[in-house]
């Protein structure tokens, strides 16, 4: 097999230096070397938008990234992301609404609609519609998640709720 | 939007001060899960773990001639390879029997296949190494040599004169077969004004929960204990039958379930990969992990549905529905799934087909068939999609062969909400049903005329657009009927211990189990109103055998029906315990006194008297300040399980408005109604996106959702990007509307709500396809129901 290869990068803002197999992915990487169980894994070929994450500052999906080519680059997880408080009005939105039942596709879904609101902050339903269908929720029908989302659009995306 | 109809006037312990029956209240727990902070059983890692990934058999049945593990076996990491025949001198195999369901049969099931593999995902072999990616590059290097056998596919060939036994000692390929023939059927046929007569065909299709089923097993042999961290909906089932098959007392095994990503009946089962997964662990002494890729999920977690179903129904000029008659096959792969069986879903088909009609001439037959695909078993809903698309199918088959509107037809023909408590013609027994209730509420939400006008005019214009109505019974509460007589050790009981702690916060830890619907929230709501204290004062631990009061766990909507009353009979009894420690604290009658919003407070005149907090203090610190002969107990438990019926059935309507391009066949949903009744709402907003999220998993199996297989037996599109399941810019709004109609036999009342939305919602769409396609006098009885289908109905493929 292929030898490990150093790289490093910033995740959530810490230096990270590390070892990686050539062939793991970067959602892998998070969760089984660093920890970061927040980014999920539900395909693991690029379908389901569960493990998405920031490389660099745009929404990528990890299963989809090896570890390797994010040596150098800025990755932000959900972890990092609600730490900041940037996600907080989106996250306090899909809580009221209870946009999540299990919540495996949260993460995903929070990532990617606030990329939408840094976009445009004030999509329609259908907008809202149409940029979350790469993210897959089995639970709860979507349309709680798109309510949640237009009401932290209503409420000004950034900053707290 | 909810009408109450039932429950007597005057107070309850629901009607509390400060009740939270009834109210919004946001899940206490869910920032863990919007910050990706929940802890689901892929999340976990443990020290010394190692991780398993298995050969799967590429045939659909073959005999396992020889399996050579040296090239495997020389890759770095690779801890052990293991073979059935070598598992199976640790873990016993099982037989998928229910007693109550006469004449079911089934072979034995091993961990992993001994000599011959019946489905094409089989596991054949297990190599266990440091890390997965190991493991799997091990397993791709074990040699299987197969005999492959003819495979019986299809449920036509499995059940043809002659055809190959694929359990040889079981005779034949028929598992179960249920008959069923109530009132006169051949006289009503005879009399009718018209008989409609169709096939119902269902295709198989699957849960695809996001999360995939994941297992940590942990064998400490110091302890002589097994710990095993899994996804799962029924944690004691999983602790007795793992014991049960590795010879362990139950006490030795404790089953620990946290977040799950997704269950819908996917996770109630007992899976062959995750048995061999415990038996692992214990074989090697240390902990081992298995969580299936998406293409393992979709060859090894179970399929739904795959029912083909002949049916027929009588109408009068009137338009009541004299009599249904329908014959159901099914196909449900090589073996009935462990314990739950596969024999449940047909046997519910029987059970349900009719069943919000008053029709008292009904025959049925079921016939459950193994073949050589995937296993089949209870998956949301169980049999009540299939129920009801036909029932509702012939219904709207009936309604044109009359000329009579669909919506008359079912206000015509539905069991009356004053007639009940009464009998079904399958036997069922309804305490409480308000179907016309509930249709005229819908009539009044979806704004029928108006809806009807619209269509007419959009005709016109050769845009078609169709409604689809679907009314269902649902069963929820199940009690000891369901698997109990059956011989099955699931516990249709359930129990809550709840104890005051020293602060005066209240822990309540409980049988029912959190996969997401929210269990959680909705009993610290109950034990918040039936106690007394501000929700925030309440915590809930669920999902951990050596933690919790036995009982059954999440499965067959009975979380808040069956849990919530022992949370509420347990709340109500540790009030009474807090208030005689209050009143010997305060030297006053016990009765004189009440607990509001955490605080003992004289009864008549709320006036406050002293603290939890306080009367905890006392309690556990100072208790020589009581009576010598006084022992304050702060801790209760209580059971509940449902007994005068056996099962409490709710009921609904749903209503699709959608459109169909004739050019493409392509079906955009436009709008979706239901009005639903499962008695007492805890939380509204939490019973409501569960219809919706049930909605949208009956929407996918009705127009995209489908395991397709090859006549090899093999499938075809067993991966994420092949099989569709619904995205967020495909769904419609779903509007909810609630009809209450408590049930008697618990104080809570309430009914289950979990699968309501799944029962209808592809009995809906297919009534509006057909509804708009009307024009063109073509029907269609398939689903899913693609462009594929709709083009060739129309011809034009
Ligand atoms: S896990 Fe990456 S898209 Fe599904
Ligand atoms: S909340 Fe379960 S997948 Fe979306």
């Amino acid at each position: 097999m292929t030898k490990p290869i150093a790289i490093s990068l910033a995740v959530n803002g810490e230096p990270v230096e590390a070892l990686v197999r050539p062939r793991q992915h970067l959602a892998d990487f998070l969760r089984d070397t660093l920890g970061l169980t927040g980014t999920h894994i539900g395909c693991e070929h690029g379908v389901c938008g569960a493990c998405s994450v920031r490389l660099d500052g745009d929404v990528v999906r990890g299963c989809l990234v090896l570890a390797v080519q994010a040596d150098g680059a800025q990755v932000e997880t959900i972890e990092g992301a609600s730490d900041s408080g940037e996600l907080a009005s989106l996250q306090h939105a899909f809580a009221a609404r209870n946009a999540l039942q299990c919540g495996y596709c949260t993460p995903g879904m929070l990532l990617n609609a606030a990329e939408l609101l840094a976009r445009n902050p004030s999509p329609s339903r259908d907008d809202i519609r149409q940029h979350l269908s790469g993210n897959y929720c089995r639970c709860t029908g979507y349309q709680a998640i798109v309510d949640a989302v237009e009401a932290a659009a209503r409420a000004g995306a950034g900053g707290a709720p | 939007m909810s009408d109450t109809a039932g429950r007597q006037p005057g107070l309850s312990v629901l009607d509390r001060p400060n009740s939270y029956i009834g109210r919004a209240v946001p899940r206490p727990n869910i920032a863990r899960l919007t910050q990706g902070r929940g802890r689901y059983a892929s999340d976990i890692s443990l020290p010394r773990m190692v991780h398993v990934a298995f050969v799967r058999s590429p045939y659909a049945h073959a005999r396992i001639v020889r399996i050579d593990k040296t090239a495997a076996s020389g890759l770095p990491g690779v801890v052990a390879i293991v073979t059935g025949a070598e598992l199976a001198a640790v873990m016993t195999p099982w037989v998928g029997v229910l007693s109550h369901l006469k004449g079911l049969k089934s072979a034995p099931q091993h961990a992993i296949a001994v000599e011959r593999a019946c489905w094409q995902g089989e596991a054949v072999a297990a190599v266990v190494a440091r890390s997965r990616a190991e493991a799997e590059d091990a397993a791709e290097l074990v040699a299987v040599d197969y005999e492959e056998l003819e495979p019986v596919v299809s449920v036509e060939a499995a059940l043809a004169p002659g055809a190959r036994a694929i359990h040889p000692e079981l005779g034949d390929n028929i598992a179960f077969e249920r008959v069923l023939d109530a009132g006169e059927v051949d006289r009503a046929f005879a009399e009718a004004d018209s008989v409609v007569e169709t096939t119902f065909a269902f295709g198989r299709h699957t849960g695809v929960t996001l999360e995939p089923r994941a297992i940590v097993a942990d064998w400490n042999p110091g302890e002589a204990r097994l710990t095993v961290y899994q996804g799962t909906q029924a944690p004691h089932m999983m602790q007795n039958i793992i014991a049960r098959h590795l010879a362990l007392e139950e006490s030795q095994v404790r089953v620990i379930c946290g977040d799950v990503g997704g269950s819908f009946g996917i996770k109630v089962h007992v899976y062959a990969d995750e048995m061999a997964t415990v038996a692992l662990a214990k074989l090697l002494k240390r902990p081992v992990k298995y969580v299936p890729d998406r293409v393992e999920s979709f060859v090894s977690d179970i399929h739904a549905r795959d029912h083909c179903v002949k049916a027929r129904a009588a109408v009068k000029r009137d338009g009541t529905i004299t009599a249904f008659e329908i014959d159901d096959e099914t196909g449900i792969g090589p073996y009935s799934m462990y314990p739950r069986t596969s024999g449940i879903e047909a046997n519910q088909v029987v059970n349900l087909v009719g069943g919000p009609y008053r029709t008292p001439n009904y025959r049925a037959r079921a016939r459950v068939v193994f073949q050589n695909k995937n296993v089949m078993c209870q998956y949301r809903g169980v049999g009540h999609p299939v129920a009801c698309s036909v029932t509702e199918g012939l219904v709207d088959m009936a309604a044109r062969a009359i000329g009579m509107d669909p919506f008359e037809i079912r206000r015509r023909n539905v069991i009356p909400d004053d007639a009940h408590p009464s009998v079904s013609a399958a036997g069922l027994k309804f305490e409480a049903l308000s179907h016309q209730a509930a249709l005229a509420k819908l009539h009044a939400m979806m704004d029928y005329d108006a809806r009807r006008r619209e269509q007419a005019a959009l005709r016109e214009k050769g845009v078609y657009r169709g409604i689809g109505l679907a009314t269902f019974i649902e069963v929820t509460n199940p009690s000891a009927a369901f698997y109990g007589v059956g011989g099955a050790r699931i516990s249709s009981q359930d129990g809550a211990a709840l104890r005051l702690d020293a602060t005066g916060a209240l822990v309540c830890q409980i049988s029912v189990t959190e996969q997401g619907q929210g269990t959680e929230a909705v009993i610290a709501q109950v034990v918040a109103t039936a106690f007394g204290v501000p929700i925030e004062r309440v915590r809930v631990i669920t999902g951990d055998t050596d933690v919790t009061p036995y009982g059954g766990g999440t499965w067959a909507s009975r979380g808040a029906g069956i849990g919530g009353e022992a949370a509420l009979q347990a709340g109500k009894a540790l009030r009474e315990n807090v208030l005689k420690v209050a009143g010997t604290i305060l030297q006053a009658q016990p009765a004189a006194l009440d607990i509001r919003d955490g605080l003992v407070v004289d009864r008549d005149t709320g006036r406050e008297r002293i603290g939890l907090e306080e009367i905890a203090r006392i309690a556990y610190f100072r208790p020589d300040t009581l009576p010598s002969d006084f022992q304050p107990e702060l801790m209760v438990v209580r059971h509940y399980v449902p007994r005068k019926y056996p099962f409490a059935f709710t009921n609904g309507v749903n209503a699709c408005w959608l459109e169909v391009d004739v050019e493409t066949g392509f079906v955009k949903l436009l709008k979706y109604w239901i009005v639903e009744d499962c008695g007492t709402i805890i939380n509204p907003q939490l019973v409501d996106e569960q219809i919706r999220g049930g909605v949208v998993q009956g929407l996918g199996p009705a127009l995209m959702e489908h395991c397709i297989y090859d006549e090899r037996g093999q499938l075809l599109n067993g991966n994420m990007a092949d099989y569709l399941v619904p995205m967020a810019a495909e769904m419609p709004d779903i509007e909810v509307g609630h009809v209450v109609s408590p049930t008697l036999e618990s104080e809570l009342g309430a009914k289950g709500a979990g699968e309501a939305g799944t029962a209808g919602a592809a009995a809906a769409v297919a009534n509006a396809v057909n509804d708009a396609l009307s024009p063109f006098g073509v029907a269609i009885s398939a689903i899913p129901i693609t462009p594929e289908i709709v083009l060739r109905a129309l011809g034009r493929l």
